[in-house]
């Protein structure tokens, strides 16, 4: 460990609530229709898109829908895109006129693209496959780069959603589906992911649509590069914490991630919409206190993890020691665990990569997450049992993380044997109902599957070679369970669905079993919790606000971060603690080799 | 119902237009005016012929052969490190440095896989540097680098596989090695060699995001127009 790896994380964390704070009022204004400084910009397109799409009054935004209404839309439209993804990616060949398959790259089979197509939907950008052998430009721009904004407008049009609800003093409107979605894609991701993506260009990432090329080197051997339009992917797989890499290695590979400076912009770019959707909310609720205390819940949390990952990198691994190899810090030499690390990010670069995109549903990698140590590939594991509370994708972890506030709130109400309230509102029975379902769904499935595929001999197929037989290969299978069902994405990548001898498909088969309980476990542990989150806000919206008296808990001081924080470790350890010993902590614990 | 159908279609329609086409080529257009170089990829050509990108690790070793017949194995060819130039790290892609299909090794922290590993490539990088072969235990009898003993001073870097298996970059401990090798088979004066490798190591991002690095392409193709050795 050294100085520097410290300040990295920490003056990470500093930047980012730095840059949160302001984005988060900015996010404010949007959603609540004041006027922001894009307005000139974005009003007309936006009044277009109404049109268009034929949801405008009289050029007047659209109304407002109760939450069945605003479910009903968000479910046509993710199968919409569910069904334009399928057919473009494939079709692959067919769009071959548009000059966007340069290396005449077939489709994936039937398996692999429906869990591709599953995965890019539900913000998860679980990939079987790997881009630079399997996807054309175009089925990276048009298919897989659309979804990167639309899951995330998703994700981000839910948690607005039940804001409202828990703020609304009016009924039962919870707002408008299409008019959150395209005021988050205009006035949000656009322009973030442009500034961002001509930043990545300046310093090295590629943006093109050329050949791949094909050259001798210095001594003579024969190499090839992948080419693409990288960089406008590379932006909003960050931004969208959706995370599918263009190329196989994603955020490890040179032309996504060049530098140790773009290592830091993509890290701040993964975790800026969810820190300011925090914010947002605070200033939502009229009581900024209420964005404080949650922000330093996650806060709390990230930095425990992203602590726990250095040290554990830093120390290195028993292979290494057991191979002669010396992992002290040197003149000139990071030390620690470099396998499957790049030398510009180093050990802090890495372990902070790897913290920042498991604790939201990013899952980009910047290294490999199956070569970590074993504690340092269980914080990865930790952050996705706590289901995406600790910052969590774009939205989606403002929403789950309220639906603990209330269950903390109606334990801490027990406990002091009042009427559970949260800003006035009461919490009852049918609320605590849909919490508790609604947070039970993504853990039910994730372990369900895990034991499905750990207990089943299709499942094991997937198990790569070397880890076979040891706790690696459990690790393997819960962790590709785990993050299918937290929708992150990232992988113990040795974990495989697809058979691949050659680029371009031809010839390839995908494992049918691991491709279709991946893809049901990301649509039912993407959509259930959705409507979950969008019921309570329907109750919630038509609730009246009672003032708070004397005995109202506060839920905007320290006592409250601690029990919001015990709520989400109580519940995330109790569910996972046992799948969690078989696998990295037996491995942590050890320097037995398998 | 039906008027959410009607509107989810022409919306997905609209927005991949938006989001899918125009939003890519407003980045590739401006990318290619403001920076064709990066946007290309920083390609690195030799007397106007492409020999790599500036970003893209590559495999300096040339073709083994046996009995005048080039070594293949599994449809790979095999390949030998050539002294002369500096050394990627090690890769996981096949070929090695294959830089149009990428991957991790995805070696586990306690699998013997691992190990075997890491010491084969602790056997080859120290066989690299060492101009004699190695003894029985591993030895050698006079280093390129004197200050060279055992495994205690191989780099982590030069033994453990890169997450890309393209790494463009070594350490500044493992280029400092292999100078004292490139030095002598290149009849350079080690202070010369030492002196590119300076010049062509990176710094941190704002001083403090990331390691240096050494670009070993960069400092190879100098080494060449050094010394004219060129292959």
């Amino acid at each position: 460990m050294t100085f520097l790896g410290w300040l990295l994380i920490f003056g990470f964390a500093a930047i980012l609530t730095a840059l949160a704070m302001p984005l988060g009022r900015y996010m404010a204004a949007v959603y609540s229709g004041e006027r922001t400084f894009l307005d000139p910009l974005f009003l007309t397109p936006e009044r277009l898109f109404y049109k268009v799409m034929r949801v405008d009054r009289d050029g007047a935004p659209p109304p407002g829908q109760d939450w069945k209404a605003y479910a009903k839309s968000l479910l046509i439209f993710s199968l919409a895109g569910w069904l334009l993804l399928y057919f473009i990616l494939r079709t692959q060949t067919l769009w071959n006129f548009t000059g966007l398959n340069p290396e005449h790259f077939h489709s994936a089979p039937w398996n692999v693209t429906f869990n591709t197509t599953s995965s890019f939907m539900t913000n998860t950008n679980w990939q079987y496959y790997s881009g630079e052998t399997t996807m054309s430009y175009f089925s990276q721009m048009a298919g897989l780069t659309v979804q990167n904004f639309l899951s995330a407008g998703v994700g981000i049009a839910v948690a607005v959603a039940l804001i409202r609800g828990i703020i609304g003093r009016s009924g039962r409107s919870i707002g408008n589906f299409w008019h959150d979605l395209i005021r988050t894609v205009l006035w949000v991701l656009t322009p973030i992911s442009f500034v961002v993506a001509l930043v990545l260009v300046f310093q090295g990432s590629i943006q093109n649509f050329s050949h791949y090329l094909n050259f001798n080197g210095p001594t003579g051997l024969a190499n090839s590069i992948a080419m693409g339009p990288v960089a406008s992917q590379e932006a909003i797989k960050e931004l969208g914490t959706n995370g599918g890499g263009f190329f196989n290695t994603n955020s490890a590979h040179p032309f996504e991630n060049p530098t140790g400076f773009t290592n830091l912009v993509e890290m701040l770019t993964v975790l800026i919409i969810p820190a300011a959707l925090v914010f947002m909310y605070g200033r939502m609720a009229g009581n900024r206190r209420q964005g404080y205390a949650i922000y330093a819940t996650m806060m709390v949390m990230f930095l425990g993890g992203a602590c726990v990952a250095y040290i554990a990198e830093a120390h290195g691994t028993p292979a290494q020691h057991a191979a002669g190899l010396h992992t002290q810090v040197l003149a000139g030499s990071t030390g620690g665990n470099m396998e499957g690390k790049e030398q510009r990010f180093g050990i802090a670069g890495s372990a902070l990569f790897d913290v920042v995109t498991t604790v939201t549903s990013c899952g980009a990698v910047n290294s490999a997450i199956e070569s970590f140590t074993g504690i340092g590939g269980a914080v990865p594991m930790a952050n996705l049992s706590a289901s995406e509370v600790i910052f969590g994708g774009v939205g989606t972890g403002l929403y789950s993380i309220l639906l603990y506030v209330l269950l903390a709130v109606f334990i801490g109400g027990l406990m002091v044997g009042r009427t559970p309230e949260y800003l006035g509102k009461k919490i009852e029975a049918r609320e605590i109902k849909l919490v508790a379902i609604g947070l039970l769904i993504t853990p039910l499935a994730a372990l369900f599957s895990t034991a499905l595929a750990t207990a089943s001999h299709a499942g094991r197929q997937s198990i790569s070679a070397a880890a076979a037989g040891s706790p690696q290969g459990f690790s393997e299978t819960f962790y590709a369970y785990l993050s299918q069902a937290n929708n992150n994405g990232s992988a113990f990548a040795g974990y495989g669905g697809f058979v691949q001898p050659n680029a371009g498909n031809l010839g390839s088969h995908g494992i049918t079993f691991a491709n279709l309980l991946g893809g049901f476990t990301m649509l039912f542990a993407r959509y259930a919790p959705i409507l979950f989150a969008l019921a309570v806000a329907g109750t919630l919206a038509g609730k009246r606000v009672s003032p708070a008296g004397l005995g109202t808990m506060r839920t905007d001081n320290p006592t409250f971060v601690v029990l919001l924080i015990g709520v989400i470790v109580l519940v995330g350890a109790l569910t996972f603690f046992p799948a969690l010993l078989l696998g990295p902590i037996v491995q942590g614990l050890t320097g037995h080799l398998y | 119902m039906r008027k959410d159908i009607i509107t989810a279609g022409i919306g997905i329609v609209v927005l991949t237009l938006f989001c899918g086409i125009l939003y890519p080529l407003v980045i590739t257009g401006i990318s290619q005016v403001a920076f064709p170089g990066n946007a290309n990829g920083q390609q690195v050509k030799v007397d106007g012929k492409l020999v790599g990108s500036q970003l893209i690790g590559q495999n300096f070793g040339v073709q083994a052969y046996k009995n005048g017949k080039p070594v293949i194995q599994s449809g790979v060819p095999v390949t030998n490190p050539d002294p002369r130039y500096f050394q990627t790290r090690p890769s996981a892609t096949v070929p090695s440095n294959n830089a149009a299909a990428t991957t991790f090794s995805n070696l586990g922290p306690n699998n013997v896989a691992t190990e075997q590993e890491i010491a084969a490539n602790i056997s080859a990088y120290l066989a690299l540097n060492c101009p004699t072969a190695l003894d029985k235990s591993g030895n050698c009898a006079h280093w390129y680098d004197p200050a060279v003993t055992t495994a205690v001073r191989v780099p982590v870097d030069a033994a453990n596989t890169s997450a890309s298996g393209i790494d463009p970059d070594i350490s500044v401990a493992n280029a400092d090695i292999q100078a004292y090798r490139v030095a002598a088979v290149r009849h350079l004066p080690l202070a010369t060699v030492m002196k590119l490798v300076s010049k062509y190591t990176g710094g941190r991002g704002l001083g403090f995001s990331g390691e240096p690095g050494v670009n070993v392409l960069e400092l190879n193709l100098a080494l060449d127009r050094m010394t004219g050795v060129h292959a």
